[in-house]
């Protein structure tokens, strides 16, 4: 049972590590706390749904579409909202409503577009991957291989392509990189290009997960996120990735029958909203950063 | 004759409106005075309605007792909230809220034999039985309505809610006008130089955040009474929104001006109900539904960008900044 439950937690854990990466990113660069981001990966899933199950393309094209057209919404809503916010001097607080205000328009137009009925994609459910002791489903083996590969990139780009040092570098100064002539006007697109990717594919794997999903499960996923973030050091990719892995074995092991009896399944989402506070509360540099004034 | 004409519905929005002004009074006081950016303050209207129902229906309680005992409840929830978590910073604070929210809901939609469970407050008494825990305010609102000689149910309570929701306004008013309610909008403009005139800014903010989750467990109260049965999914995070929503629209920072932000949000999300011309006669009512909560976001995103000082805010006292 033990290892079965550290396989589901390192699936729910990489789905939601790819999701804190996107968020993290776009809190470093923008310092933005986007609450549009949940609803931005079920619009994603709901574009696989579009491609995958009513014109019956396969998965593969079907997550890559959605993550392309996840990239192009965020990069459209980086010109038609948060440029000029950004151009009326807006803080943080005006982002942050603004942010409830879109992610309350995206979900609803999705619900107005596909209809509350629950949704799943056309992939075969009685594929299982044994393990030794562990079983995963087709999906589950999917999102962990694809979240590992997706993570990977992500690192290559921030830790070894100029594009990632100037990423790095607008994250830590925005006026210094900027002074330095850095381009920030161009590294905020590929910010929000690289975080959009990862919405679409954090939508899609969660929703191959769960099997079955409606238009309120990106924001139900989206306290998970930020759980994530902050246990990882709010801003710190790296950490986001640890703070995904964390997070999700944490929420998995506190059901097991050994330590108490472990947690009712029920209660599992209250595991994440309380390692989420009591982060906040004694550790709000994270797990890897270093205590600061924040 | 349409709907839309009836006195009843009318006086139904009216109602509506009375209750979010309540609970959006709590956000007023304290985010446009104290600063503080609570995102969970649904939970203090759900832990208002809960203590007043369990109370009453379990421990046989008398009405007038479990009300004030669930508003002092909710107070002390919010003070038990606010102990660990007002040292945060601001994005921080309103995080671990809407957290501390969802918890609650998670909570009362599980554990069955306190709430009653995803079922609501029918189960409270037990499976089989059908509890109600309103028989004493029925009654309360007959001899109202007798004495003031009212047309209906609906309009009395409409007197009662308002009558509460008024004196709430002014006496926050008139809070807003002592000394106290000057520090407490220092802090909100600069923390730092409040503490540096020797103020305890933490106890400023705790006592705001315990008043304004008082005023949301009131707010519980009333809605539990309007409606005579809730469940958890009554306190899901976007009621939190919809009150910060009727704040803004309103105007922060000004206390009369959250009866109008509700009254114009109760006007915009109940009256579109009914609109029946086009463009809304091309969608059914859930249809209507997932585009009156675009509208409502899309209001957010507008009043941010356009009109931050919301209907009646000045905007030399505060803007969002």
């Amino acid at each position: 049972v033990f290892l079965q439950l550290v396989a589901n937690g390192l699936v729910t854990g990489s789905v939601l590590a790819i999701g804190a990466v996107g968020v993290s990113l776009v809190y470093g660069i923008l310092r933005l706390v986007n609450f549009a981001y949940g609803d931005v990966m079920t619009f994603g899933a709901f574009v696989g749904v579009l491609i995958n199950v009513k014109l019956g393309l396969q998965m593969l094209p079907a997550a890559a579409l959605a993550m392309v057209a996840t990239a192009a919404l965020s990069i459209a809503l980086e010109g038609v909202l948060w440029r000029p916010l950004r151009a009326r001097r807006a803080g943080f607080m005006s982002l942050f409503l603004v942010s409830i205000g879109l992610a309350l328009v995206l979900r609803h137009v999705i619900f107005l577009v596909a209809g509350p009925q629950p949704r799943s994609y056309d992939v075969d459910p009685y594929k299982v991957y044994v393990l030794g002791e562990v079983r995963l489903s087709g999906s589950q083996g999917v999102a962990v291989v694809s979240a590992g590969v997706a993570i990977v990139l992500v690192a290559l780009l921030l830790g070894a392509t100029s594009l990632g040092r100037t990423m790095r570098a607008v994250a830590d100064d925005r006026v210094l990189a900027a002074v330095a002539g850095i381009d920030t006007g161009r590294v905020v697109v590929l910010t929000w290009l690289v975080a959009g990717l990862l919405a679409g594919l954090a939508g899609v794997l969660a929703a191959l997960v769960q099997s079955s999903f409606d238009p309120n499960f990106g924001f139900s996923l989206l306290l998970p996120i930020f759980a994530a973030v902050v246990l990882g050091g709010i801003g710190s990719a790296y950490g986001a990735l640890l703070g995904g892995l964390v997070l999700g074995l944490a929420t998995e092991l506190s059901t097991w029958p050994e330590l108490h009896g472990g947690v009712d399944p029920v209660y599992k989402p209250v595991v994440a909203f309380a390692v989420l506070i009591g982060c906040l509360l004694l550790r709000p540099q994270g797990l890897l950063g270093r205590a600061r004034t924040l | 004759v349409s709907t839309i004409a009836s006195g009843e519905f009318w006086a139904f929005v009216g109602v509506v409106a009375g209750i979010y002004t309540l609970l959006a009074l709590g956000v007023q006081l304290e985010f446009g005075f104290a600063g503080l950016l609570n995102f969970g303050h649904v939970a203090f209207m759900a832990i208002g309605a809960y203590t007043m129902a369990i109370l009453v229906v379990k421990s046989d309680w008398s009405l007038w007792l479990a009300t004030p005992a669930a508003i002092l409840v909710a107070a002390f929830a919010g003070v038990v909230v606010g102990l660990p978590t007002l040292r945060l910073r601001a994005d921080y604070f309103a995080i671990a809220t809407i957290a501390f929210s969802e918890i609650v809901r998670y909570v009362a939609t599980n554990e069955d034999r306190l709430t009653g469970g995803s079922q609501g407050t029918i189960n409270l008494a037990g499976a089989g039985q059908a509890a109600s825990y309103n028989g004493q305010w029925e009654r309360f609102q007959d001899r109202v309505q007798t004495a003031l000689h009212l047309g209906s149910k609906d309009v009395t309570m409409l007197v009662l809610v308002w009558a509460v929701a008024l004196a709430c306004t002014a006496a926050l008013y008139a809070a807003g006008r002592t000394p106290w309610g000057r520090v407490l909008r220092a802090i909100r403009e600069d923390e730092d130089a409040v503490a540096s005139l020797g103020k305890n800014a933490f106890a400023f903010k705790l006592q705001a955040l315990a008043l304004g989750s008082a005023l949301a467990g009131l707010a519980g109260c009333f809605y539990a009474w309007q409606f005579s049965f809730f469940s958890p999914g009554d306190f899901a995070p976007l009621l939190t929104f919809f009150a910060w929503m009727i704040v803004i629209l309103g105007g922060l920072g000004r206390f009369f001006a959250v009866p109008v932000g509700a009254l114009v949000f109760g006007v915009l999300f109940a009256g579109t109900r009914f609109f029946d011309f086009a463009p809304f006669d091309w969608f059914d009512s859930a249809e209507r539904a997932y585009l009156r909560l675009t509208l409502i976001g899309l209001l957010i995103i507008g009043l941010v960008l356009f009109r931050p000082q919301g209907i009646a805010g000045r905007r030399e006292e505060l803007v969002l900044e």
